[in-house]
């Protein structure tokens, strides 16, 4: 049997790899999680103390350290749990709703 | 040459699996085990094989460790029987998902409750849809040679699928048959090592059973079901192979006495030995009845199915399992539902018979035979049910 020929993602059924393997490690940074938010955080870098606890409580790892040394989201992965906000304990990150 | 030897069933199973060269065998080593799992476990402490054998802590943790022993390219066994099945079942979905070629040994006993450890096909049944290939042997020898043929059948690479066969709990598994057990020297010429389309290392990065969004779910499924019906042509091929090689030869369907018959029987697993005596005591009193026995379960057999039942009027079908509250045994549904737009089909009656170790003699099935012409309609019946 064939490997499927390198394509973003299969498609048609039979373009599915056997056993849905993935031959390319680390692919799945090419998809986009932060198509799936709700709401965003925002960060208030007068109560931010650069602390990096979000940092270590990100379940998606997309939070890295700036030059001026505030944590950010990446949005392009950030699904918008919230947890950052809810660990951030001095109130520096809010949940802002996406349409807002 | 294969060896003539008197053995439990059960203990031949492991024989065989010792001579194909397993690389891990994952059991839950208790009730509700088998020989099958306690002899291959003396073969292994005994050196006999040169295999890891896991002995883990639930049923659900042994198909788990197959998956990921399988996943890493190595040849991998299991055995379980009854509640041991039923803990599985949220695995085996699983392990045909990722196209992992296990093969399990399953001793088939009713599942609880009430509790009772005897022989029906209850404990199978609910894993009809788990998507692994499922077939059913008769007798000690077709045990072994059926065991080491899953292998080739599970690891060729236009099948990828794991495995089940089915052995009759204490009909089979229990009782000291004669039978041939095959030389390594023929099995190493049968069953080449297992070459895996592909395998975790580190190495060679790649990522198994990873997640499907709604967008890309249904073009799995279909990829899933596409390669369990494609299966059957290399099944067969493998069958043929083996009966060039051995002498043995295994069918999808196999048939006695089916030619002309007016009136045929359906079985599935070791009933169809005594059906047999009952087919050759009913043509002696001159009735025109033949017997149908299905080896393979998934995928479903249809169209040899339908070319050894054509012309016949009437089609017995004998389900060791019932789905309650539905539409009887789920050997005779199958059958009801392919056979549903067929212009001279035969008329289908079920029995459900043979539950919890209820013995089924050879007079039980001429009593069928009989019955089954009086019932008009194609409903089942429970077979040798007291009503008072």
């Amino acid at each position: 049997m064939k490997k499927a020929k390198a394509k973003k993602w299969p498609e048609a059924w039979k373009e599915v790899n056997p056993g849905c393997m993935v031959f390319i490690p680390g692919n799945a940074s090419t998809y986009k999680t932060g198509t799936w938010r709700a709401q965003r955080p925002i960060l208030d870098e007068k109560k931010c103390i650069k602390c990096g606890i979000c940092y270590v409580f990100c379940p998606e790892g997309c939070i890295s350290q700036n030059e001026e040394g505030f944590f950010k989201a990446d949005l392009d992965y950030c699904k918008g749990c919230g947890i950052c906000a809810h660990e951030c304990w001095p109130g520096a990150i809010s949940m802002l709703e996406e349409e807002e | 040459m294969g060896k003539r030897v008197g053995m439990e069933v059960a203990i031949a199973a492991a024989e065989a699996v010792a001579l194909c060269n397993i690389d891990v065998a994952a059991v839950y080593p208790i009730t509700p085990q088998s020989h099958m799992a306690e002899h291959l476990a003396d073969i292994v402490h005994d050196g006999r094989i040169d295999a890891e054998f896991i002995t883990v802590e639930s049923e659900h943790s042994s198909i788990s460790a197959c998956a990921g022993a399988s996943a890493a390219g190595a040849r991998v066994y299991t055995a379980t029987s009854s509640q041991g099945l039923m803990l599985m079942h949220e695995i085996l979905p699983i392990v045909s998902a990722m196209r992992l070629p296990v093969v399990m040994g399953n001793a088939n006993r009713a599942i609880s409750g009430p509790l009772n450890i005897w022989n029906d096909h209850t404990d199978i049944m609910p894993q009809r849809d788990s998507g692994w290939i499922c077939m059913f042997s008769e007798n000690g020898q077709e045990v072994v040679d059926m065991s080491i043929q899953s292998f080739k059948i599970a690891e060729h690479p236009d099948v990828m699928l794991p495995v089940v066969l089915n052995i009759d709990g204490f009909q089979l598994t229990h009782m000291i048959e004669p039978l041939e057990m095959p030389s390594q020297k023929e099995v190493n010429r049968f069953l080449p090592p297992r070459k895996p389309f592909a395998a975790l290392h580190p190495d060679n990065p790649l990522s198994m059973g990873c997640f499907n969004m709604p967008d890309i779910f249904t073009e799995t499924m279909k990829a899933k079901d596409t390669a369990l019906w494609n299966s059957k042509s290399t099944i067969i091929k493998i069958w043929d192979e083996w009966g060039k090689q051995f002498g043995r030869y295994y069918k999808p369907v196999e048939t006695y006495k089916a030619d002309g018959a007016e009136t045929l029987i359906l079985t599935m697993g070791s009933m169809g030995e005594t059906a047999s005596i009952a087919v050759d005591e009913l043509r002696k009193a001159g009735a025109s009845v033949g017997l149908v026995k299905l080896r393979l379960w998934r995928p479903f057999p249809v169209e040899e199915l339908r070319a050894a039942t054509a012309g016949a009027k009437t089609l017995i079908v004998m389900d060791r399992a019932i789905s309650f509250g539905g539409a009887g045994g789920p050997v005779a549904t199958e059958i009801k539902s392919f056979f549903f737009h067929d212009r001279g089909r035969p008329r289908i009656v079920n029995f459900i018979m043979g539950l919890g170790g209820r013995d089924v003699a050879v007079d039980d099935f001429m009593a069928m035979v009989e019955r089954a012409d009086k019932i008009k309609d194609e409903t089942y019946e429970f077979y040798g049910v007291r009503e008072s």
